[in-house]
């Protein structure tokens, strides 16, 4: 690890700049910059289509880039994808393993592919099923895997040559809550023995608790990028409340920041949302929404996240994000 | 020497994976058997027939030998993605394309043996020159999969891949004089038959069994070992040029 950082000369392990490919008419990624520091978790946060895969397939040497230049582990790899694969591993998005072959076999395969030994290979494998509890299932067909099963062994052939620059393509998508926080803990171990880790999901909340350094992308365009604590410092010490009402009446957008002028107010269909610096008081709202006629069903308390910055910077609407793809792993589960 | 390690068990995953897959026995093994069946059947000469025929029926057994294993290592593990994992690891892709070939060579030199070990039971084999036949399997072997894998790679869709194939390989068997000489195809299509390579490696074939080639046979093997080299490179160019795109 501390050689690769040394190479590097500068602080950065993976260094981006101008990165741009197009398919055809698709503009995937727009001139973007970035680097990631040795040993931290990167998340790239973006919806579907923004650009996340493309990225990484253009790092790790599957897409060639259009201009632009790329730099990993000190190593210049913009005409020569090649030069760094041998300090990379990838999970990609969508499994690739060999269906024809067991659990065990395609793992001790993408060990082979790493120059390891037999020996090395088939110890290494085993400790991987173990931990990835897939060892009953070891002497299994990967096509008789379930779709989680598939996904953990994908994550273990990533990981099996112990490389120091681990690329993560969606990582937890599709797989049980249970499981999801399992590839989490997995992850933060592997960070812990320093091993830097470039990440993309659309999970807002599983980048706010993995990344150390988030991108949001959107539309192939890095629109905002910096430490995770920093982007949630303008939203922390805010408080936030959710009103759900049943109908509107009058002319609430133009009324309530007058009568109320340290709040702050956004109104959609069905809800109103109060922001203060100060905690909110609910009684002079629900009375002054009562005497109006509005209905108010529900008044609930909202703590403020990275969901909110990442809706405030993109103008994504950030439960549009998670339905997108169904996932029920992330929310609150670890 | 890692790589090395790579090469070898990308190779043996392959034959195990693949050697006794439908495709390769239903196109590599029990179709060119099928056609000699047919061959000797329309002659309807006797076992005398059987050398004149030999060049031909190994050659065919090689072409569709090779081509029907180059379909699934390469152009299967393309559709599934599992492709894309070797493309992903580090190793020379000169080294990546030479392990993926090699299993479909050799399952092509082995396919040769099996009507010649027919051959062997029905006819007296001792005039042969084995010295000639040897190499030229090899050669022909190698050249056949580099001209499968070139066809493979210039295509861009998987269906399109396996259709382009058989449209080579099918007119190969009347273009390339396994079973009529070249000379007595009409003039305006020898051209085609002197551009594609397997038509050389007959030659050496049909002069080692019974010294009928048509040209002189170190040429014959110059320009096979030159067709292995440009269709090589050739299909890594592709490859760098469409597969990683
Ligand atoms: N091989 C390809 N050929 C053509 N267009 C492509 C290709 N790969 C990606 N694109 C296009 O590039 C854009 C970015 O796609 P990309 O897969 O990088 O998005 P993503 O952020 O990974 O999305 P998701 O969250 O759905 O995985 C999309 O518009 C997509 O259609
Ligand atoms: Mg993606």
């Amino acid at each position: 690890m501390a050689e690769v950082a040394e190479k590097t000369g500068k602080n950065t392990i993976i260094h981006v700049t101008g990165l741009t490919k197009s398919y055809g008419e698709v503009l995937a990624v727009d001139n973007i910059s970035f680097q990631v520091n040795p040993g931290e978790i990167f998340g790239f946060l973006g919806p579907n289509g923004a650009g996340k895969t493309t990225t990484i397939n253009v790092l790790t040497g599957l897409a060639r880039l259009d201009s632009g230049t790329i730099q990993i582990g000190g190593i210049d790899c913009t005409h020569n994808p090649k030069a760094a694969q041998h300090l990379i591993g990838i999970v990609p998005d969508e499994s690739n393993l060999y269906p024809e072959l067991t659990g065990f076999e395609n793992l001790c395969f993408c060990a082979a592919l790493y120059g390891m030994r037999k020996a090395e290979r088939q110890t290494r494998a085993r400790e991987l099923m173990d931990t990835f509890g897939l060892s009953n299932a070891a002497d299994r067909k990967f096509a008789d895997y379930s779709k989680g099963m598939k996904r953990k062994l994908t994550f273990a052939a990533g990981i099996i040559h112990q490389p120091p620059i681990l690329f993560l393509d969606e990582p937890t998508t599709g797989i049980d809550v249970a499981s999801a926080r399992q590839v989490r803990q997995i992850i933060s171990g592997l960070q812990s023995k320093g091993t830097t880790v470039f990440l993309t999901t659309h999970y807002i909340e599983e980048a706010e608790r993995l990344c150390e350094r988030i991108a949001f992308i959107v539309n192939g365009r890095i629109v905002r990028i910096a430490r995770t604590a920093d982007l949630l410092q303008p939203v922390r010490g805010k408080n936030i409340l959710i009103l759900s009402t049943l109908n509107v009446a009058g002319n609430l957008s133009e009324e309530m920041p007058l009568f109320f002028p340290q709040h702050q107010f956004q109104f959609t269909s069905g809800q109103i949302r109060v922001e203060s610096q100060e905690v909110v008081n609910v009684a002079p709202l629900m009375r002054f929404l009562d005497e109006r006629g509005v209905q108010v069903t529900e008044a609930r308390r909202h703590l403020p996240s990275l969901e909110d910055v990442f809706v405030q910077v993109t103008g994504i609407e950030a439960g549009l994000m998670k339905k997108e793809k169904e996932k029920p792993g992330v929310g609150g589960n670890q | 020497m890692k790589g090395w390690i790579a090469f070898w068990n990308i190779l043996i995953k392959d034959m195990r994976l693949y050697y006794l897959k439908p495709p390769n026995v239903s196109w590599g093994i029990i179709f060119p058997l099928a056609w000699t069946g047919m061959f000797f059947i329309k002659s309807g000469s006797g076992l005398e027939s059987v050398l004149a025929l030999l060049p031909g029926v190994v050659t065919i057994s090689i072409l569709f030998g090779t081509t029907s294993m180059l379909t699934v290592t390469i152009t299967f593990e393309r559709r599934s993605r599992s492709f894309e994992r070797l493309l992903l690891s580090p190793i020379s892709l000169e080294l990546l394309m030479l392990a993926k070939t090699s299993g479909a060579i050799f399952f092509g030199i082995v396919n040769a043996f099996v009507p010649i070990i027919i051959a062997a039971f029905l006819v007296d084999l001792s005039g042969i020159a084995w010295s000639l036949v040897i190499p030229a399997i090899i050669l022909i072997g190698i050249v056949s999969t580099f001209l499968g894998l070139f066809i493979a790679v210039s295509a861009s869709e998987v269906f399109e891949a396996q259709t382009f194939s058989n449209f080579f390989r099918f007119p190969m068997i009347f273009l390339c004089g396994l079973f009529f000489p070249i000379m007595s195809l009409p003039i305006f299509i020898r051209p085609l038959s002197y551009i594609l390579p397997v038509t050389y490696g007959v030659d050496i074939l049909h002069g080692a069994v019974s010294g009928t080639q048509i040209m002189p046979l170190s040429l014959d093997f110059l320009i096979l070992a030159a067709f292995c080299i440009v269709l090589f490179v050739l299909s890594l160019h592709n490859i760098k040029r469409r597969w990683i795109s």
